[in-house]
This record gives structure tokens, sequence and C-alpha cells, in this order.
């Protein structure tokens, strides 16, 4: 159970957004669109535990979230608006390395079926330098299937996707919240969930 | 009850070791894979030292006076010009919110990755040391003492820097800060180093500097990636 009660935030001295309320049960998912400079990554850092907010409280599992807190960094699966990729790695050894950081496993099965499911085969051994902008969206997003988090925080993640990047998406993102997850998405395209899974907020 | 209760239970608790396994196995790869970059630094650390005896004359009394100072000031700038490296990619392309994020401790992962910088840009300046002592006629005695100096001290700029860098992480003129901020942390090593050269050459052991650099070394390795971690959360919020 994630909620947020009277969220307030500041960006140099000028309130990004104010009382912003939402409570998301198991395997249902937070929208939240608005205008750019909205405050929507500001919001995303704080649900992911990188920024404090200037008012409110978020309660994630019974407990007020703190920023880097040891419970939150364990259950929390945050893909923000930079790829963190290494131009020197291959697409493979950007996404192996990303996924052990996360504590998973990586083992070479599972990596085939990411990199299968977001048609990254061609180029798994070309350094992360020379790929697209979809590309480096979609090393990133592959992530979601190694590393097994039941709050999944994403910023902008069909920034760049084609559309069958973002059919693959929307699939893993109907399988994570059928199993119970809880996914917070920054968007500014419509995203199409499982019907009863979609709560919007929008922000302005 | 979901099927995520499980996985929330297996998480690993800690994983210190794993975590400082992780940062420095994948910023030695990234390392090897800049090895121009890492050669860069090492020319620079030779021609800093070549410009001593061409700017000081060759009066073999003088250099053999001035060697493990020199040697020493140049370790410590190319320290410093090396120190960029360790965050500011990690921090523009996003990787650096990841580590921070990580369920593995985070003063663990900056210990892998300064260990991994040492490996890439101080242990080099260690062993090619002894042959550039040579150029101010540093005899063998010396050129041990220097090279162990260096090995001991090295790794202590690595993390007082390590401080400096997250400190400056997104600091506007970020070089030129640094430079400030750290210099006057390295003196102490300085003088140690340069000093248990000196201390050998007027006939008294060596020991006491090295022990000092030694507890100096040990007081950092304890102290530095908490501080940095600190840092770098700072940088983050």
């Amino acid at each position: 159970m994630l909620r947020a009660e009277r969220l307030a935030a500041q960006r140099g001295g000028v309130t990004l957004f104010a009382n912003v309320e939402f409570a998301l049960g198991p395997g249902e998912a937070l929208l939240v669109t608005g205008a750019n400079g909205s405050g929507k990554t500001t919001l995303l850092k704080i649900v992911a535990g990188l920024a404090q907010p200037d008012a409110g409280t978020l309660d994630w599992r019974g407990a007020a979230v703190a920023p880097f807190a040891a419970e939150a960094r364990a259950t929390t699966l945050y893909i923000g608006h930079a790829t963190a990729l290494k131009d020197e790695l291959t697409a493979e050894e950007n996404l192996i390395s990303l996924a052990r950081l996360h504590g998973a496993a990586a083992d070479a099965a599972t990596v085939n079926d990411a990199l299968r499911a977001w048609t990254l085969e061609p180029q798994r051994a070309l350094p992360a330098r020379v790929l697209s902008q979809g590309q480096r969206r979609r090393i990133g997003l592959a992530r979601l299937r190694l590393v097994r988090r039941p709050l999944w925080v994403l910023d902008e993640p069909a920034t760049a996707l084609d559309a069958a990047g973002v059919a693959t998406l929307q699939a893993l993102l109907a399988e994570h919240l059928a199993q119970g997850g809880i996914a917070v998405i920054a968007t500014h395209q419509d995203l199409a969930l499982p019907a009863g899974s979609r709560r919007t907020l929008q922000l302005r | 009850m979901t099927p995520f209760d499980a996985v929330v239970a297996d998480a690993p608790p800690g994983g210190v070791w794993q975590g400082a396994a992780w940062a420095l196995a994948r910023d030695l790869k990234l390392a090897l894979r800049s090895r121009p970059e890492l050669g860069v630094l090492l020319l620079f650390y030779v021609i800093v030292v070549t410009l001593f005896p061409l700017g000081v004359g060759a009066e073999p009394a003088l250099l053999h006076a001035l060697g493990p100072g020199v040697l020493w000031v140049a370790a410590l700038l190319a320290s410093l010009l090396s120190l960029p490296r360790l965050f500011a990619s990690d921090f523009a392309d996003g990787t650096l919110e990841q580590i921070a994020l990580s369920p593995y401790p985070l003063p663990a992962l900056i210990s892998g990755k300064i260990a991994a910088h040492w490996a890439s840009t101080g242990l080099p300046l260690v062993v090619i040391s002894p042959l550039l002592g040579l150029q101010f006629g540093l005899a063998g005695d010396e050129l041990v003492v220097l090279a162990l100096g260096l090995l001991l001290g090295t790794p202590t700029l690595s993390m007082l820097g390590a401080i400096g860098a997250a400190l400056t992480l997104g600091a506007r003129g970020g070089g030129g800060l640094l430079a400030l901020l750290i210099l006057p942390l390295y003196v102490p090593i300085l003088i140690f180093g340069a000093g248990a050269v000196d201390a050998m050459r007027g006939g008294l052991a060596a020991s006491p500097q090295l022990s000092l650099l030694g507890a100096a070394l040990i007081a950092a390795a304890v102290g530095a990636p908490l501080a940095t971690s600190a840092a770098v959360r700072i940088a983050l919020d």
C-alpha cells in the first residue's frame, strides 16, 4: 500500500505542487500527468526515496518513506529520465551491471529473455555509445524483467519508444499489476492499462 | 498477501562485500575501456616531474634534495586531476541515482569505486615513481622508501579526494573548488611522504613517517566512505 497525504514540494523557492494525495493498493498504477515543469519528476523522486517532500507524508508498506531508507531501496525500482548507461559497455553488459546493482542474479537465461522481449538481441554486443535513443531506453526498461520489486517508479518510460516498444511496456505493466505490484508512472502519452487498475493524478 | 511479499523477504540483507565487489569490478572494467584517458594522466605525472630538472638546472646536489618533494607534489596534482572521473560521469548519466537506490549499503559501493579509482590512477604512479626518482639521482634505498610512501599515501589521497569530488558534484566551477577544498587536506600526506625519504637521507629511520602514513590510510578507510556517502546523498537530493 502506497499512500501520500498532503505532499508538497518546492524547487528554487517556487512551489511545484501542494496537497497531492493518492492511495494505491496492490495491482494499481498511478499515471502522473502535467505540463513541463509541473513537478512530475520531483514527485517521482520523492516516491522513489531520492528526495524529501517539503510537507506531507508518504507511507509505503505501513512505514513513512525517508530518503534512501533501506526498506524502500529493497522494494522499489526507479527508472529515471537519465538512462544510467555507460557508453563504454555493451548493451548486454549495461543490462547485467544494472540488474546486479539491484541485487538480481541476472543469469544468462533471464538476460537472454529480457533482451529478446525488447528486441535488443542484434545490438547486445554493441557499445551503448552507438545505440539510438530508443534502444538506450529499451535497455533501461529491460531491467523490469530482471529486477523483481513490488513498486515501480517510472519517469517518462515511453519517451523515444516506438509502437512495439510501448506495447511491450504495457504488457509488462499488466503482468506486474496482475501479480499485485504497484506502479507510479509520469507520462505525456496515454498508456493502456488493465481495467480497474488505472488511477490518474494531474499536476498543474 | 501478494507474490511480492516473498520476494521482499528474500532481499539480501546488507551485502557489504557484494556491493563493494560490484563497484570495483564495474569501475575497473570501465577504466580498462578508457585506457587512453589513464595514459594521459600518467603522462601528466611524468611531464610535471621532468619539468623540474629542466627548470632548476642539472645541479646533482640540488636535484637530489628536491627529488622526493617534486615526486610527491606531482602525485598530488595527478590525483587531483583524476578526481572528477570518480563521480562526475555517473552523476551526469543517472548511474549515481541507481547506485544510491541500490539495496547494497552506499558506503560499500563507494569503497569499491574508490578502490578501483586508486588501482587505475594511483597504482600506476607508484609503479613508475622509482624510474622517475632516478632522474633526481635518488639512491636504491631512497627509491624503495619513496615507492613505499606513495603506496601507503596515494590510496589516502583517493579517499580524501572522493569526499571533495562528491561535495562539489553539480557545483559550477567544480574543478577549481575541488582543488581549494582538497589540496589543504593533502598537506599532511605530502609532509610525511616526502619526509620519509628525507629522514632516511639524514641517517634516521623512515618507519615513523611510514607508520603515520599507514595510520592516515586506516583512518581514511574508515571515515571517507561514510563522509562521501553523505555528500553523494546531498548532491542527489
